[in-house]
């Protein structure tokens, strides 16, 4: 599903990146991918939707080369991946269910089919009946829950996630591990970066540490 | 319903929208855009009305078809013949020689005229040309010399090139001052549109991640554009109706002092349709080119 060979990635003036990472993700698996701040976790997952084009080495998602895919056909690759952003970035002028909305805009689907395809995603992730509210009148756990419901709401094959946790405290965290769990259950194929892998221990989840760009499989 | 039309449907009512939540905004673009449309298509409607008073005028000029001397019946019958199936030709009047020497007797000069010997006049034709356009005077004048029989060929068109020239330098004049505010007309929307994408700038990173195209990205801006030009195409039709108004009667009463009948008319559909279209594309241009610029420079 997702496959790295000898890639690296390096940013202009040398800072960050990643440096000669291989590693092989397969169709519905759940990976952690751990590291301290800086070490290419979100230079990993930005390779993996195409937001960063590798410097060397090839990136394989569902089968397409992310390095040499034209700019056209970009929109169309993200379209089977779900973003869970560090910064939840969610569009402070529009309501949760429009924010929800907003992806499944973007692929034309019929107003009536996606307006039941967003209560349930809302519903799936705990915010049935917040729909109508503004994004800051929600928690920070509950924006988080909106930025999921927002990346799941097209069924994406993959879901990329990028600290989803933090800022959170420890029963909301757990929270949303759970749901990213319960993703990967449904035959999605799912990476969460995030500093606290243990949230997923129940999934015995595959472990990817990354250290300094450098990327070691943890057992 | 196709995924096309659904996609502009939703980028018309996100522009619409956008307008509507800033009226006062929305209201002084278009009023800039449309005093900028009304002063060229103003003074385009002023000589289109003038043209229209050169072409009624009862004064038509007249062009002079003398025969050759001495006078020969048969080549004044196949003139007089040809004259009458010509279609560029309005009317024309056949003067046999006696009767312009009779005219020129009651003139005052009987008595010049009783020393001639003989009559020394041609027969002649008095030829209106049906179309005033100098060129297909010229044609016509060249092709009446070339007939058999006839001498001299007179025309009295110097008026008629003149007022053409005038009406002409005018016309131009104006599409020249529209091309000019046309220009600004597509930099005032360009600038409001990148405006809107610099407020927009989040909403359109978060589209992109979420697997916008450009091409989605682009329709609500263009949008915009179209009904902002529209808008202003439609101010521009309402200072020209108002100014038509305002001005009929001093003009017919200035003409009347002249002894002329003249009425300013207002737009015609064709005319107010026109202003609305190029209005609605100037509009559409200047979106394209700020969207364009920001998503080439944002990739």
């Amino acid at each position: 599903m997702i496959a790295f060979d000898q890639v690296s990635l390096r940013y202009p003036g040398g800072a960050g990146g990643v440096h000669d990472v291989s590693f092989e993700l397969a169709r519905g698996e759940l990976a952690v991918l751990s590291g301290h701040s800086g070490a290419g976790k979100s230079s990993l997952l930005k390779l993996i939707a195409a937001i960063e084009r590798p410097t060397a080495g090839r990136v394989s998602v569902g089968g397409q080369d992310v390095g040499t895919l034209p700019r056209q056909a970009v929109p169309y690759l993200r379209r089977k991946i779900g973003l869970v952003l560090q910064e939840i970035r969610l569009l402070l002028d529009r309501s949760v269910f429009d924010n929800v909305m907003l992806p499944l805009q973007i692929t034309g689907h019929p107003p009536t089919d996606a307006s039941k395809r967003v209560h349930a995603a809302l519903e799936r992730v705990g915010l049935a009946g917040r729909g109508q509210a503004m994004p800051l009148s929600l928690s920070g756990g509950e924006q988080q829950r909106a930025a999921i419901a927002r990346a799941v709401v097209n069924r994406p094959s993959i879901l990329l996630a990028d600290e989803p946790t933090a800022h959170l405290d420890a029963a909301y965290a757990s929270d949303i591990a759970a749901l990213f769990r319960s993703f990967h259950a449904a035959g999605v194929t799912v990476i969460v970066a995030t500093h606290d892998s243990s949230l997923f221990d129940d999934a015995a989840p595959r472990r990817l540490v990354m250290d300094h760009g450098h990327l070691r499989e943890a057992a | 319903m196709s995924g096309w039309l659904r996609h502009h449907l939703a980028a018309f009512a996100r522009a619409a929208g956008q307008l509507l939540r800033h009226p006062l905004g929305s209201l002084l673009t278009a009023l800039v855009i449309g005093i900028a449309l009304a002063l060229p298509a103003g003074g385009l409607l002023l000589l289109d009305n003038a043209s229209r008073v050169v072409g009624d005028v009862g004064e038509r000029p007249e062009i002079s078809l003398f025969m050759a001397m001495p006078p020969d019946a048969a080549a004044s019958a196949e003139v007089e013949r040809r004259l009458a199936e010509l279609g560029e030709v309005a009317s024309f009047e056949y003067i046999p020689r006696e009767q312009a020497l009779a005219r020129l007797a009651d003139s005052g000069l009987a008595d010049v005229i009783d020393d001639l010997p003989d009559n020394p006049l041609p027969d002649a034709f008095i030829v209106t040309p049906a179309n005033l356009d100098p060129d297909a005077f010229d044609a016509i004048t060249a092709r009446f010399g070339q007939w058999p029989g006839v001498a001299h060929v007179q025309l009295d068109s110097a008026w008629v090139k003149r007022i053409h020239a005038l009406i002409e330098l005018g016309r131009k004049t104006f599409w020249l001052l529209a091309a000019i505010l046309a220009s600004a007309l597509v930099v005032v929307t360009f600038n409001t549109i990148r405006l809107q994408l610099m407020t927009q700038r989040a909403e359109i990173a978060v589209s992109r991640l979420l697997g916008a195209t450009d091409h989605f990205i682009r329709r609500p801006f263009l949008w915009t554009g179209i009904l902002q030009g529209l808008a202003g195409g439609l101010i521009a039709w309402l200072l020209l109706a108002a100014m038509v108004t305002a001005l009929r009667e001093p003009v017919s009463k200035l003409a009347s002092s002249y002894g002329a009948v003249f009425t300013l008319h207002q737009p015609a559909a064709a005319q107010v349709a026109a202003l609305l279209s190029l209005a609605a594309t100037l509009g559409l241009a200047g979106a394209a080119l700020s969207v364009d610029r920001h998503l080439r420079a944002n990739v």
